[in-house]
């Protein structure tokens, strides 16, 4: 095998395991956690606003 | 009350996003999902600094980074390296092309500075583009663009040595003649 040829399957290899590293985490469900943790930031967010603004006008 | 144009409640849709993106600054998934944990707090918190209408995800991968650069960083480097550990423990079988490539491509790939590895997964995986990336990174164009040809050329050059020791490996047990080729080099 050439080198050029080594080196341009090596890019390829690069190239997919990059979207590999990505991907792989990407493509899993996402832990309850952070779904737990966006609402309880919006139900933080609703007890402040008891008094909300009517300033529509 | 247009309640459906909060934007925060697009932050869901970019969750799996930004796990991956942390992993790939971290490469330590505990750390990564801390990491993500931080970073929507501060984005719900800061959210009146997203413009509607532009990307979110660049948005969302700009507070991720800065948790990560301000945070994460120094306690990247203090714990050991389990996931690594337990994907080359994985991995081991030097019998499939695909998998000790990507042994060999995660120890690479782990040698790359910060700088150069946030670039490459944001323009090599992540879909962004030049333009996209120098703004979540808040640097130019042309030096995403030189962090990325820096980073690919490095792991090219690293994977050239280690493809090398396999192919070496390889006529060692094939031929299982130990012989004392290495000193002639």
């Amino acid at each position: 095998m050439t080198q050029d040829r080594r080196n341009s399957n090596l890019e390829e290899a690069i190239e997919a395991n990059l979207k590999r590293v990505y991907e792989d985490v990407a493509n899993q469900d996402v832990p309850d956690r952070f779904k737990d943790l966006l609402n309880k930031l919006r139900e933080s967010e609703q007890t402040e606003k008891t008094e909300p603004e009517n300033n529509d006008g | 009350m247009a309640e459906h144009s909060d934007p925060r409640d697009e932050v869901v849709e970019h969750l799996s996003a930004m796990r991956a993106f942390a992993m790939s600054l971290t490469r330590n998934s505990a750390l990564a999902d801390d990491m993500v944990q931080d970073a929507l707090v501060k984005a719900w918190s800061k959210i009146d600094s997203y413009q509607p209408g532009t990307n979110m995800r660049a948005w969302l991968f700009t507070i991720l980074r800065n948790t990560y650069y301000s945070h994460h960083r120094k306690a990247r480097r203090e714990v050991a390296d389990v996931d690594g550990e337990m994907a080359a423990a994985l991995s081991q079988k030097p019998d499939h092309d695909g998998r000790l490539q990507m042994r060999d491509f995660n120890h690479a790939f782990e040698q790359l500075k910060d700088e150069q590895r946030e670039a490459l997964i944001l323009v090599g995986a992540g879909g962004f583009s030049y333009e996209e990336a120098a703004q979540t990174c808040g640097v130019a164009i042309g030096t995403i663009k030189s962090r990325v040809n820096r980073a690919r050329k490095q792991l090219v050059e690293m994977l050239q040595m280690s493809d090398d020791e396999v192919l070496e490996a390889t006529d060692v047990v094939t031929t299982t003649i130990v012989s004392d080729n290495k000193n002639v080099a």
